[in-house]
This record gives C-alpha cells, structure tokens and sequence, in this order.
C-alpha cells in the first residue's frame, strides 16, 4: 500500500509539473519550436529544470543505494547501439510532435485539464504505438514496454 | 497564436517533473518514461508488472484534473492545430516512440541525465525533427498560428 501510494505521487508530481511547465499546452509547445514566428523559449527551462534535478537525484539514488525501495533491483534501460529504428523512429516522433503539438508526457497529464481534444490525440498515439508494436513483433524484434 | 514566456512557472515545472523521475527511480527502480508506462498498460502488451505502470499514469491525470477542477488553477491551454493533424500527429507519435525506444521523458529526461548516448542521439535527433516540422507546417505550408 506504501509502495502503491508513492508510486501514486510520484505520477502526481510529474502531472502537475507538465501541466505548469506548459507541456501539456500544444500552443506553448509549438510556439517553443517555432523560432522563425511566434517564438516562445519558455520549454528550455522545462529541460533544464528537470534535467538538472534528474541528473543531481539519480546520482544520489544511486551513490547510496544497491537497490530500490520497494523492488529487488533497478530496471535500467540495457541496449547499447545507435541504430536505425532509434534514429527513424525519433525523427518519425519529431514531425508527429511537431504536427500535432503534443509528445506523451505532454498529453496524458493533459487528459486531466478536461479539454476534448488530448482523448483524441491519445487515441490516434496508441493506435499509432499498436501498429509500431505489431510490425515490431512480425520482424521478431521485441517492442518496448 | 502567442503564449506569454513563463521562466519561473516552467523552472518550477520542469523540477517538479525532475523530483518525479527520482521518486520513481528511488522506489520502484523505473526510469519515468510515459512511452514505456503508457504502452505498458495498452493491450498486448506482454508485461507482468504493470500495476505500477497504472498507479502512476492515475496519478500524473489525476493530479492536473484536481488543480483544475478542484483547486481552480487555470492551466493554459491551446490547440492551434486542427483534428486531422491531431490524428495524424498521434499515429506518428506513437510509430516513432515505440521504434525510437522514447520520449521527451524516458530519452531527454531520465535517459540525458543518465548520459545515456542513445538517449543523446535519440533526444537531438527528434528535437531537431520537431524544429524542422514546425517550420514547413507554419512558414512553408501556411497552417495553423
């Protein structure tokens, strides 16, 4: 149950950060990548805010500690290579994030603000996430999960 | 359309999103990435631990929902994009985060801080994406503003 109500607020604390950070607003989000119009430079502060306490955080989760709090040991991403379907694919990212004006920490905190359309986007994303997964699946390479 | 340049609001924001990621890393042993917590929970999806994945995406939608609705913040938002590219937009997210292994979060957040050179490659390579989309979308093709 601790386990649990942690875990809660920790998904808590990342809603409220995208949604005051400006994150989960498209019009901020594309207005921060549009530097030849109406450029808005606020999102450089998202990264480095959250970057900066990232990196300081885990260093001290991983100085001091052999082991989460409420798991056996840490899951850290293993795959090492700089291949095509991570460049493709983050390029292929970029032009849907870019198109639509949302990525997907951005939106699914946005679910909560009420507004019609982030249902919309986060329908057509898994879709999206689906199709990847059962291509993925027919090449016999494993999906990230 | 503009939106106003928020440096405090996003710093704040963007360490909250930080103190996320390493309440998560602390706890459960997990890297804050909404691709791999989102796609997680989606059917199919061949993975035996995903409660924790449902606890914290309940947490980062209820928690903006609570400052919106019940705490009376009002969390600026905008969709200066229409339906289609919505769609569009979405399929597109969801194909590139599942090839490209993440996101914003799981790459240039908890991936960068790990100085990860996959995350590295994967984060310049969408950002640079996202730039170039938005300038043909707004000043090539005309949409949106």
């Amino acid at each position: 149950m601790v386990k649990h109500t942690v875990t809660l607020f920790a998904g808590a604390l990342f809603g409220v950060g995208i949604a005051i950070s400006g994150m989960a607003n498209p019009a901020k989000v594309i207005n921060f990548f549009d530097i030849a119009g109406t450029w808005d430079p606020s999102l450089i502060f998202v990264m480095g805010g959250a970057l900066i306490t990232t990196f300081i955080g885990y260093r001290m989760v991983f100085g001091t500690r052999s082991a989460p709090l409420f798991a056996p040991s840490f899951s850290l991403p293993t795959k090492r290579d700089i291949d095509l379907p991570l460049v493709g694919g983050s390029a292929v990212f970029g032009v849907g994030w870019g198109i639509s004006g949302f990525c997907p920490g951005g939106a699914l905190p946005a679910l909560g603000l009420g507004h019609f359309e982030v249902p919309i986007f986060v329908a057509a994303m898994a879709a999206g996430i689906l199709i990847a997964r059962t291509i993925l699946n027919a090449r016999g390479s494993v999906a990230p999960a | 359309m503009p939106t106003e340049f928020t440096p405090f609001t996003s710093l704040a924001g963007g360490v909250l999103i930080g103190l996320s990621a390493v309440l998560l890393m602390f706890a459960q042993g997990r890297v804050a990435g909404m691709t791999g917590i989102f796609a997680g929970v989606l059917p199919g999806s061949a993975n035996r631990e995903h409660l924790w994945r449902v606890v914290f995406l309940a947490g980062a939608i209820i928690a903006p929902f609570i400052l919106t609705f019940g705490a009376n913040v009002a969390v600026p938002f905008a969709v200066p994009v229409t339906t289609t590219m919505l769609v569009i937009g979405g399929v597109l997210v969801g194909i590139g985060v599942t090839f490209g292994g993440g996101c914003t979060s799981g790459h240039g957040v908890c991936g960068m801080a790990r100085l990860s050179p996959r995350s590295i490659v994967a984060t310049g390579t969408f950002m640079i994406a996202t730039f170039i989309t938005v300038f043909i979308v707004r000043h090539v093709v005309g949409l949106g503003g």
